[in-house]
C-alpha cells in the first residue's frame, strides 16, 4: 500500500515536471517493486536533453526522461537522475513511447506460407471461434520479434485470424523469456470479421454475428438453465459463448475488421444495441461516415496504404486518416503485418504525408491503440507510472532515414540484434 | 517453256558485229549471290509490340527551373535547369537560362527533379489493384512451361495501379507473368501514359523480357496443388531444361533448314546458270553462224543442237520451314539475348543452379528478381553482370524468403552489383522512391556508405539497364526521353510526393488531378441537383448531345 501511494505521489510529481511550463522539478521517488527479475536487475535509466513526443500529440523539446524499475518516473526539464542510473545524453535525439502495432500475428506465425508455423487461427469449418485465444499460441522465441523491435516496436497487438468471429487477441510487449511474462494482456479484444470474405457476404455474417451475440445474452442471463440442458439450442460452442459474454457490456473491446462504409454503420448499430466496445480495423471507407463515427466516439485503426483492393474498399484513399482525424475520430494506425510490422512508422509517415498531423501519426501508433484496446492506462504516453516502453531516435521517428538509437521495454535497454543482423555479420564479408 | 534459237534478236546481232572468223570467248557471267532467306520468325521484332507504339502527345517545350536537379548519373546540380522540348531532355544546366518562347515555365525552387522511376516488376493490368477473379490474368497456370503467354495481351490499360504509380513518380514499368510457372512467358515494358492497349504503351525499341521462376512457387501450384511437375526443385528444373532443349532443337532446325534451303536454292541457280550460258553461247555461235554464212563447224553445231535441245531447267519444290511455336521461338529468341531473361528466385542456391542452367542451354541471366539472397552471391552476380531486382525489406513470407535482411540491396551495391529496388506490388510501385530510401538507410545503419545518387540509380538507370533501354530513359541527360518527376522536396524523405509528371516531355500528372482510370469514375455520388425556382421551367435541365455516328449516318 504504502509503495502504491509511492507511487502515485511520483506520477503527480513527475507529470508536475513534464509539463513544459513547470521550471523546478522534484526528484523521483522510488516506484513500486518490480514484478519480474529481469526487471529488477535493469538499472535506472536516464535521457538527458531530448525532444520527446509524450505520445498525447504534445512534443517537448530539451526534456529528460528518466526510467526506473520498469517504469517511467519522470518526464521534464530537469529531473534529477536516480542514484546508480545509467545516463544517455540524448541531445539531438527524440524518444517516443515504444511503437504499437495493434494488428499483427507476430509471436503466431514464423513463415507465412508454411502452414505448420501458424497458430494464428482456429482449425476446422466453424467460422465462430470467439473462444480462440491468440495468447495460447503466442511463441516469446519467434524470429520475428527480435526483426520487430529493431524498429522501434515495443508492443503489438496479436491477434487471431480467419472465421467471422475470429477470437481473442493478446497484448505483447515484445520483450520476455515467456508468453505469460510478455502477454501484458492475454485477452485484450474480441475480433469480428463483417467483411465477409468467404463467408457467405455481407448480410449473412451480419446475421451470424448478431444471433452468436444474441446467444452469449441469453446464455449470461441463465447460464444455470444452460448447465440443466434447459436453454434453446446456441449456434456457438460453449468456449465461444464464454467468450462472447466476456465482451458483452463493454467488458473487452470488440474489433470489427470492415472496410465499407455500410458494414461500418452495421458494426456500430450492431454495437449500439449489445452494448459492445467497439474498435473499427482496417475501415477503407470510414472517412465517408466520420461524423458517425465520431459522434459514437469510436477509433478506428486503419492501414494507411489500404488500396482499391476488393470492391469493399473501392472508397480506399490516402487520407482516410487524415479525414478522420479532422473530424474528431481516434485513429490509430496499423501495418496490419506480421514480418514487416516493421513498416509501421513508414506506414505512419505516409499518414503524414497525406495530411494527417505529425504529432497525431505519433499518437496513431503509440496512444490511440493503447487506449482503445483498454491498455491506455498502462502503454502509449510517456508519463510517470506507464510502462517503461521507449525509443530513442536519431531524428523524427517517422523519417525513413531514422534508425533506432535505443530500445527500452519495460524499463530494461533491449538489443537490436536479431538473426537478420546475425546473416548481415554473416556475410559482411565473402569468404567462399 | 521457249526453246532455243527463238530468242536471238537484232540486238544481240548488232552487239556481236562481224568481227572475226572465230566465236569470240564469252564473257565471265556474275558470280550468283548467295540466297537470303527469311530469319527465324523470332528475329523478325524485338518486342510482340512492335509497330503499334502510340505517338506521345505533343507538348510546348518545358522549362524547370531552380530545383536540386538528381540527374542519376552520379552528379546532382544544386539549382539548375531542365528544358524538356519535341519529348526529348533538351538541357540540362546549372543555374538559370533564357526561356524559349511559347514554353511552359515550372518554378522548380527548393523542389527536386528525378528522371521517371523505372520498376523492372510490375504485374499492373494483368493483377488489377481491384483483385477480382475477372481480372486475374497474371498465371497462365494451365502448364508450367508457358513461355507462349504474353502479357501484351491480356493488359487492361484501365487498372488504377497505372495512374498511382505515375502519381507516384514512375513511368516506365516492365509487366510480367507471375511466378505460377516455370516459364511464364513474355513481359512487355511500357511507359504508363493513358492508352487503349499494351502494345500502344509499348517504350520503342524496348525488347520484351522472358519471366521465369525458380524455387517454391511452381512447385507449389502443380506438385502440391495438383500432384503433377513439378513437385520439387528437381522438377523445376528439369521442366526448364526440357523447355530450352526444344528452343535449342528448334534453332538447329532453322539452322538446318537455312542450310538446306541455301543448298536448294544454291543449286538451282547454279543449274540455272549452267543452262544460260550454254543458251547464251549457242545464241552467240548462232549468230555468228548467220553473219558468217554458216562457215564450218556450224552444221555440226546445228545437228547437235537439234539433237541436244536446252531446256528451261525445272525449279525445285522450297524445303518447308520449320513448324511455328511461338513459346518455343520465344525461348530462342532468350537464347539469343533478344528476349531479356528474368528470373523470379529468392535463394542464392537456387540462384546459382539457374546459372548453371543458363550455361548449359546458352542463355544469359539478365536480372534476377526478388533475389533475397542476392548478398551471399554479389561477388558472382557483379562478376556476370546480372541485375538484382530485389525489395528494401520483404522477408518472411515463404521459405525461401526467410534470409532476406535489410541491407542486401546496399550489399550488393558496395559489390560493384547492379542493384534494382522494384515492386512486385500495386502498393509498392507507388512508393518505389521510399523504398529505395529504405534500403539506402539500412546500409548506411549497417555502415555501408551509399550516396543518395547510387540510391536514385536503383529506381532509375539501373532497371533501365535491365530491361535494355538505358539508352533512351533513366537518367536526365540530353537526347534522352523527356521522362521527368518534379518532387516537393528530397525523394528520399517520406513525406516527399511527385507534384508534376511528364513523360515523353507532355505533363501527365498533377498532384490532385482526377484519377483516368475508367473504373474509377462514377463511384462518388453524384453532386445533389440544385433547387429548381418555385414554379419555374427546370432551367438546368439541358438537351442531350448526341455524339455523330460514324460515317454521317444519323
Amino acid at each position: 500500500v504504502k509503495a502504491a501511494h509511492l507511487l502515485a505521489l511520483a506520477a503527480v510529481l513527475a507529470l508536475a515536471a513534464s509539463d513544459a511550463r513547470a521550471q523546478k522539478a522534484k526528484p523521483p521517488v522510488a516506484p513500486a517493486p518490480a514484478k519480474s527479475p529481469a526487471v529488477a536487475e535493469a538499472p535506472a535509466l536516464v535521457y538527458a536533453g531530448a525532444t520527446v513526443h509524450l505520445g498525447t500529440g504534445e512534443v517537448l523539446n530539451d526534456v529528460t526522461v528518466v526510467v526506473a524499475e520498469g517504469k517511467i518516473v519522470a518526464v521534464g526539464k530537469s529531473v534529477a537522475a536516480p542514484a546508480g542510473a545509467q545516463t544517455l545524453n540524448a541531445k539531438g535525439m527524440v524518444i517516443t513511447p515504444g511503437l504499437v502495432d495493434a494488428l499483427t500475428s507476430v509471436g503466431l506465425v514464423e513463415v507465412d506460407l508454411e502452414e505448420e508455423t501458424h497458430d494464428d487461427r482456429q482449425g476446422g469449418a466453424d467460422a465462430l471461434r470467439a473462444g480462440f485465444r491468440a495468447a495460447d499460441g503466442y511463441n516469446p522465441a519467434s524470429i520475428v520479434i527480435g526483426v520487430t523491435r529493431a524498429e522501434g516496436l515495443t508492443s503489438v497487438g496479436v491477434i487471431p485470424r480467419g472465421g467471422l468471429i475470429s477470437g481473442q487477441s493478446a497484448w505483447a510487449d515484445l520483450d520476455g523469456a515467456t508468453a505469460a511474462e510478455a502477454l501484458a494482456a492475454p485477452l485484450l479484444a474480441l475480433h469480428v470479421h463483417l467483411d465477409a470474405d468467404g463467408q457467405g457476404g455481407h448480410a449473412t455474417a451480419l446475421l451470424r454475428v448478431r444471433e452468436a451475440f444474441d446467444d452469449a445474452r441469453t446464455f449470461q442471463r441463465n447460464r444455470a438453465a444452460w448447465e440443466r440442458n434447459q436453454s434453446r439450442r446456441f449456434a456457438p460452442s460453449r468456449l465461444d459463448l464464454e467468450a462472447l459474454a466476456g465482451a458483452l457490456d463493454g467488458k473487452l473491446p470488440v474489433v470489427f475488421h470492415v472496410d465499407r462504409a455500410a458494414d461500418i454503420l452495421s458494426a456500430l448499430a450492431l454495437a449500439r444495441d449489445l452494448k459492445l466496445r467497439p474498435v473499427v480495423a482496417g475501415g477503407a471507407e470510414a472517412w465517408k461516415v466520420a461524423k458517425e463515427l465520431a459522434a459514437a466516439k469510436v477509433p478506428v485503426i486503419v492501414y494507411p496504404l489500404e488500396q482499391v483492393s476488393t470492391f469493399d474498399a473501392i472508397g480506399a484513399r490516402e487520407d482516410n486518416a487524415a479525414k478522420l482525424f479532422a473530424a474528431g475520430v481516434a485513429v490509430g494506425i496499423s501495418t496490419g503485418e506480421t514480418h514487416n510490422a516493421r513498416k509501421l512508422r513508414q506506414v505512419a509517415g505516409n499518414a503524414v504525408r497525406s495530411g494527417l498531423p505529425h504529432d497525431a501519426a505519433v499518437a496513431a501508433i503509440t496512444r490511440v491503440p493503447a487506449e482503445a484496446l483498454g491498455m491506455g492506462a498502462r502503454y502509449g504516453t510517456l508519463a510517470a507510472g506507464k510502462v517503461a516502453n521507449l525509443v530513442v531516435w536519431s531524428g523524427d521517428p517517422l523519417e525513413i532515414s531514422t534508425r533506432v538509437v535505443e530500445l527500452v521495454i519495460r524499463g530494461r535497454r533491449v538489443s537490436l540484434r536479431n538473426r537478420q543482423t546475425a546473416l548481415f555479420e554473416k556475410y559482411r564479408t565473402l569468404t567462399h | 517453256m521457249p526453246r532455243f534459237l527463238r530468242i536471238a534478236g537484232p540486238a544481240l546481232a548488232l552487239a556481236l558485229g562481224c568481227a572475226g572468223t572465230a566465236p569470240p570467248a564469252a564473257a565471265p557471267g556474275p558470280q550468283a549471290p548467295r540466297p537470303i532467306l527469311p530469319p527465324p520468325p523470332w528475329q523478325l521484332r524485338g518486342s510482340v509490340a512492335e509497330g503499334w507504339e502510340a505517338k506521345p502527345p505533343s507538348s510546348p517545350p518545358v522549362v524547370i527551373h531552380g530545383a536540386t536537379l538528381m540527374l542519376g548519373t552520379g552528379r546532382t546540380i544544386e539549382r539548375g535547369t531542365i528544358i524538356l522540348d519535341k519529348g526529348k531532355i533538351a538541357v540540362v544546366a546549372e543555374g538559370d537560362l533564357p526561356t524559349p518562347t511559347g514554353s511552359i515555365v515550372v518554378d522548380g525552387t527548393g523542389k527536386f527533379v528525378t528522371p521517371g522511376l523505372i520498376d523492372t516488376h510490375s504485374h499492373m493490368g494483368v493483377y488489377p489493384m481491384i483483385n477480382t477473379t475477372g481480372s486475374e490474368d497474371g498465371n497462365e497456370a494451365s502448364s508450367p512451361t508457358t513461355p507462349d503467354a504474353q502479357t501484351a495481351d491480356a493488359f487492361w490499360p484501365q487498372d488504377p495501379t497505372i495512374e498511382r504509380a505515375v502519381a507516384g513518380g514512375v513511368t516506365t514499368v516492365q509487366v510480367l507473368p507471375g511466378s505460377a510457372n516455370l516459364i511464364g512467358g513474355r513481359a512487355i515494358t511500357l511507359k504508363l501514359r493513358p492508352e487503349a492497349s499494351a502494345r500502344e504503351m509499348h517504350v520503342p525499341g524496348a525488347p520484351d523480357g522472358l519471366k521465369m521462376a525458380c524455387g517454391e512457387n511452381p512447385k507449389r501450384v502443380y506438385g502440391k496443388g495438383r500432384h503433377s511437375a513439378p513437385m520439387t526443385r528437381m522438377g523445376n528444373l528439369a521442366g526448364q531444361r526440357a523447355a530450352f532443349l526444344k528452343a535449342k532443337k528448334l534453332r538447329e532446325q532453322w539452322s538446318r533448314w537455312t542450310d538446306e534451303e541455301s543448298r536448294r536454292i544454291e543449286a538451282d541457280s547454279k543449274k540455272r546458270a549452267t543452262y544460260e550460258a550454254k543458251h547464251d553461247e549457242r545464241a552467240r555461235r548462232d549468230t555468228y553462224c548467220r553473219e558468217n554464212g554458216e562457215p564450218d563447224p556450224c552444221e555440226a553445231w546445228r545437228r547437235q543442237w537439234h539433237d541436244q535441245p536446252l531446256d528451261d531447267p525445272p525449279t525445285s519444290q522450297p524445303i518447308a520451314t520449320p513448324d511455328r511455336d511461338p513459346g518455343t521461338e520465344t525461348l530462342a529468341a532468350a537464347i539469343e539475348g533478344r528476349v531479356l531473361v528474368h528470373v523470379h528466385c529468392y535463394r542464392a542456391d537456387d540462384m546459382m543452379t539457374m546459372l548453371a542452367l543458363a550455361d548449359e542451354m546458352g542463355f544469359r541471366v539478365r536480372s534476377f528478381h526478388h533475389a533475397l539472397e542476392a548478398y551471399k552471391i554479389r561477388d558472382v552476380l557483379a562478376a556476370r553482370q546480372i541485375a538484382v531486382s530485389t525489395w528494401a525489406d520483404w522477408w518472411g513470407f515463404k521459405m525461401e524468403g526467410f534470409d532476406g535482411i535489410p541491407e542486401n540491396a546496399a550489399m550488393v551495391s558496395a559489390s560493384n552489383g547492379r542493384t534494382i529496388i522494384h515492386s512486385d506490388s500495386e502498393e509498392g510501385v507507388q512508393r518505389l522512391n521510399q523504398e529505395a530510401s529504405k534500403a539506402m538507410a539500412s546500409g548506411r545503419r549497417a555502415g555501408i556508405d551509399v550516396s543518395e545518387d547510387e540510391a536514385l540509380r536503383w529506381v532509375t538507370i539501373n532497371p533501365a539497364w535491365a530491361l535494355g533501354i538505358d539508352h533512351r530513359v533513366g537518367s536526365l541527360e540530353p537526347g534522352k526521353d523527356a521522362d521527368v518527376v518534379l518532387w516537393s522536396k528530397d525523394p528520399f524523405s517520406v513525406y516527399a510526393v511527385a507534384e508534376k509528371v511528364w513523360i515523353d516531355g507532355a505533363i501527365l500528372y498533377e498532384r490532385g488531378k482526377p484519377h483516368w482510370s475508367d473504373f474509377e469514375l462514377g463511384q462518388e455520388p453524384p453532386p445533389a441537383l440544385p433547387v429548381p425556382s418555385r414554379g419555374g421551367p427546370f432551367d438546368d435541365v439541358k438537351a442531350p448531345v448526341l455524339l455523330p455516328r460514324p460515317g454521317g449516318a444519323p
